[in-house]
């Protein structure tokens, strides 16, 4: 698989032009989509004319940066004006917005070209890709297995060779399990880094929107051209933004490493604890040094989350009531059947489930043993987090205790499927960027992820430690047979 | 206060009232579009105040600068840390079915305004101050049009004009210290003047931009817990405000004395009846399930910008009120008058610095300027072409003796519709009053000899023909003879003349 840089440097070359680039990735679209399904829309002749215009300016001698005719899939919760925005949604069937969101705006101006929107959870709810209301996503590594999720449909379409590059957006895990699941690198950055304006909300203090790539340097490039200030995000952290390829190193002397402790233990699978242990090894033989961190707090992180994060959904979803836009039923009769069918029929399960359990936890009465409770746990996460990087560079762990599943394995049970996000979600409550490398392959051939998790707006420790790892180990080199 | 009923219990009324105030700021709370007034349906929209998928709210630092000027005017506590809150609730003219509002850390607290309740008969006006509770920042909703019916309710099909959806309001909650419906009245009327003094609302009732709700309950006099609070909304005048409540006081107490329980209810003031009439019974309180917004950040007000903001503030009108009295020595009514507005007040006090003596300056704007701008009633006094350096000037040549006030006043209707120096003007007409006795006296003597008939009358006691031998000098002289001096010499010549 081709780096940015490679693409980059034929593009400069001129031994490829950018067309040749992005029909490349079509074609391979095309034929692996029947066994992956990773798009639900392909944006096939918009594609071929961004890539006309990048090779135009190259005839016309003009400098091209380096993510110009990049070929990239955007997780289909990102707004793209002029282009369907489902959410993989029956709500949002037919919503085509009006406005780009600031991350694609982004990745135009610098060029790259947009191949197609990717499948997700239904509002980036769920962690395998199956409540997607219109297709299911599959695993490159194999077909019978989910990809994660809930960025599933974005880590395939990398994994798959479908685009060298994609968004992702992560709230408990939905970028660095997708991502451990499908053999990539995938991350989240610090919340506040990269702008939300145009991301459709799931659980808004917690969503963040990341890159996966093939490689380190590919998610240090494309971070760079995602990250930074936004006047349409209150949120959105007003922080000079580095060149992250500087500081890709190959060697970790003088970095300390924590180990969380807290990470190894019941229900982590014996082969992703062998592989995740010989990283560690490996770490400490690239010159750092490795210690035992304890994050007493950290198993609470999954309890605090699912009050936090059902709760601002209940909000941030209420929207959807057919009034302005999106589906909406047409025979109701009056407006609270209008709305109530409108939501009964344009969600599924999951979301439902979710907006119920907000809607409770926020109701009179529950306000103070729930969410303010919640709250409080999660300062006490964030608390265990800063304790530790007063010690430690970074920490690591495993991304997902498993590797990716069967499909439908757990989509029956709701709880099972939660407990996936056990060591990803913490991340998520402390606000902290997070990355997940491939660390090797259990005994069925599919990929395990180690987790890299910096302080806050510590992305260059994350990115050097993976960096460094991923140049002493091959991992990342293999690619899934389709 | 007590009532006029027959009853041998007396009551009280205890009142509170919880007002919302459009802020005249160009642009939307959280979004780039314009809050103009009357525009066609859903042309002041954007994807943000729509409530579109993905979309953020900004805080506009000019509503954040309104509020807390507001709140300062309104001698509250500004709050160093103040939050954004979801409240929640479905309705069609909500977009995102939250208002972001503030909850539990409300941006002011704990203030006091300053009513003046003037009595008519005596002349006097009495002071009192009322409690604020909280002033909070929100947004706006849009406004549903049914079709079919004049509510949702019945309507074959409903129409939503977002145009409002997300225009800055602030809520301001009084404690419930007003016990009238002249000082509830009074009270929203002086929370106008103060936001436009501030110039941070237009404070139109037909528009809008000033909604007061009224929270009252009776009790009889010397009791301390309140009685069942009833909820009136729907008034769009000051006097609507009083005579709702009067209503409402009655009809309570009627309800208690003929043993009826008072239910917790909404009830809307229906102006074409003059009655008040059930909207809603509550049922509880309604859970809006409030929580932190999380896509803004807290609201920190810094000190400095506090003490920007605080030296910024006008003088207030009950300042100016104060002032007027006690260092101009105005009357409590003409201070109320010209204090109402604040280009009126302002209008004032340049007379009076431009030389005018406080109680002429404070006359000649409450009766012949405000008579001029009532009956041009698009005029606003600053628009007027007469100056207060101008007026101040007529003014003195009134004190002067140069011209007669009846000369002033002839002159002053060029003057307003023109401008210009008054001294010119009264000079070219030829109004230069004329204060030589001599001069005088011989006219006087003119007037008598022209005149022997009335003269005759005069003498047989129809003493009131003084005044027609006064005329017949100012008919002469076109108005401009001293009428004091005419006065004196004639009276001294028809006695002496015996």
């Amino acid at each position: 698989m081709t780096s940015i840089r490679a693409l980059h440097q034929q593009l400069v070359k001129k031994e490829r032009s950018a067309v040749e680039i992005a029909q490349e990735a079509l074609e391979r679209i095309q034929s692996v989509e029947p066994k992956v399904h990773s798009f639900l829309h392909v944006t096939a002749e918009k594609a071929l004319e961004q890539a006309k215009q990048i090779d135009a300016k190259i005839a016309a001698g003009e400098a091209i940066g380096l993510l110009a005719g990049i070929p990239v899939g955007i997780k289909d919760n990102m707004c793209t004006q002029g282009i369907p925005t489902t959410c993989a949604s029956r709500i949002l069937q037919n919503f085509v917005p009006p406005y780009e969101s600031t991350v694609t705006q982004k990745l135009l101006d610098a060029g790259a070209v947009t191949v197609g929107k990717t499948n997700l959870d239904e509002f980036a709810m769920g962690g395998s890709t199956e409540t997607s209301a219109y297709q299911l996503t599959y695993n490159p590594w194999d077909v019978s297995r989910v990809p994660g999720g809930s960025s599933g449909g974005s880590a395939a379409a990398v994994a798959a060779g479908e685009c060298t590059v994609s968004l992702g957006s992560d709230t408990g895990g939905s970028i660095r399990q997708p991502a451990s699941f499908c053999g990539i690198v995938g991350m989240k950055p610090t919340y506040g880094l990269v702008s939300r304006y145009g991301l459709v909300a799931f659980a808004s203090s917690l969503d963040q929107i990341g890159p996966f790539s093939r490689s380190v340097e590919d998610t240090a490039i494309l971070l760079g051209a995602i990250a930074g200030h936004d006047p349409k995000d209150s949120t959105s952290l007003n922080v000079e933004i580095p060149d992250y390829t500087q500081f890709l190193k190959p060697d970790l002397k003088g970095k300390k490493i924590g180990v969380i402790k807290e990470t190894f233990g019941e229900g982590l699978d014996v082969e992703v604890g062998a592989a995740v242990e010989t990283a560690i090894q490996q770490l400490q033989s690239l010159g750092a040094e490795v210690v035992e961190i304890s994050c007493p707090r950290f198993r609470y992180g999954i309890a605090a989350y699912y009050i936090i994060a059902p709760s601002e959904a209940s909000a941030n979803l209420a929207r959807y009531d057919g009034v302005k836009y999106g589906a909406r039923i047409p025979d109701a009769d009056n407006l609270m059947e209008m709305y109530t069918r409108t939501r009964a029929e344009g969600f599924g399960a999951e979301v439902k489930r979710r907006i119920m359990i907000g809607t409770y936890t926020l109701s009179a009465g529950y306000y103070d043993a729930y969410y303010l409770k919640a709250q409080k746990v999660r300062t006490l996460i964030k608390q265990d987090f800063e304790a530790a990087f007063k010690q430690v560079d970074a920490l690591v762990c495993p991304t997902v205790p498993t590797t990716a599943f069967k499909a439908g394995d757990k989509s029956a049970d709701p709880l099972s499927m939660y407990l996936v996000d056990l060591m990803t979600i913490p991340v998520n409550l402390a606000g902290l960027p997070g990355m997940s490398v491939p660390c090797g392959f259990d005994a069925a051939g599919m990929p395990i992820g180690l987790q890299i998790i910096g302080g806050v707006l510590r992305e260059d420790n994350v990115l050097q430690v993976g960096y460094a790892y991923e140049q002493a180990t091959d991992w990342h080199t293999r690619s899934p047979k389709l | 206060m007590t009532t006029a009923t027959p009853a041998k219990t007396q009551y009280e009324a205890v009142i509170g009232l919880e007002t919302h105030c459009q802020l005249s700021t160009e642009t939307k709370i959280f979004s780039p579009s314009s809050t103009a007034f009357g525009a066609p349906p859903n042309t002041h929209i954007d994807p943000i105040c729509m409530g579109m998928p993905g979309v953020l709210p900004v805080l506009n630092q000019k509503v954040l600068e309104y509020a807390v000027k507001a709140g300062l005017a309104l001698n509250c506590q500004i709050a160093p840390y103040s939050k954004f809150d979801r409240k929640q609730y479905f309705y069609p003219d909500l977009p995102k079915n939250y208002q972001i509002s503030q909850y539990d850390l409300p941006i002011a607290e704990h203030g006091w305004l300053e009513i003046e309740l003037y009595d008519k008969a005596s002349g006097s006006a009495t002071r009192k101050r009322i409690g604020i509770t909280r002033l909070h920042m929100e947004e706006d909703a849009g406004k549903l049009v049914h079709g079919g019916s004049d509510r949702l309710a019945g309507s074959s099909y409903s129409l939503v004009d977002y145009n409002r959806a997300g225009v800055p309001l602030i809520e301001i909650v009084s404690e419930p210290d007003l016990r009238t419906g002249q000082e509830a009245a009074e009270y929203a009327q002086e929370l106008r003047r103060i936001v436009r003094y501030l110039g941070v609302s237009d404070g139109n009732m037909q528009e809008g931009s000033l909604r007061c709700d009224v929270n009252i309950s009776v009790r009889p006099v010397g009791t301390e817990t309140f009685g069942t609070k009833v909820e009136i909304k729907n008034m769009n005048s000051f006097n609507a405000i009083q005579r709702a409540i009067e209503y409402e006081i009655d009809r309570q107490i009627e309800a208690i004395e003929t043993g009826e329980k008072i239910v917790q209810e909404t009830r809307l003031w229906d102006e074409s009846s003059q009655r008040t009439i059930s909207m809603r019974v509550k049922e509880g309180s309604s859970d809006y399930r409030y929580f932190p917004e999380p896509d803004l950040g807290p609201i920190q007000v810094s000190s400095e910008q506090l003490s920007t903001w605080k030296a910024e503030l006008p003088e207030l009108p009950y300042q100016k009120r104060e002032r007027y009295e006690s260092e101009l020595g105005l009357s409590a009514y003409d201070a109320r008058v010209l204090t109402d507005d604040r280009a009126k007040a302002e209008y004032f006090e340049a007379t009076v610095a431009a030389g005018a003596p406080a109680k002429q300056a404070a006359n000649w704007i409450t009766q012949d300027l405000s008579a001029y701008l009532n009956a041009n009633s698009e005029l606003a006094i600053t628009d007027l072409k007469l100056t207060p350096a101008n007026l101040a000037e007529l003014i003195g040549l009134i004190e002067a003796g140069t011209i007669s006030n009846a000369g002033a006043k002839t002159v002053l209707p060029k003057l307003l519709e023109s401008g210009g120096s008054p001294t010119k003007l009264v000079e070219a007409e030829g109004l230069i009053q004329l204060s030589d006795a001599d001069a005088i006296g011989a006219l006087i003597d003119e007037v008598l000899a022209a005149h022997p008939k009335e003269l005759e009358q005069f003498r047989a006691g129809k003493t009131k023909m003084q005044g027609f031998f006064v005329g017949q000098v100012m008919k002469k002289t076109n108005g401009r003879a001293d009428p004091k001096l005419t006065n004196q010499i004639l009276a001294h010549k028809l006695t002496s003349a015996e």
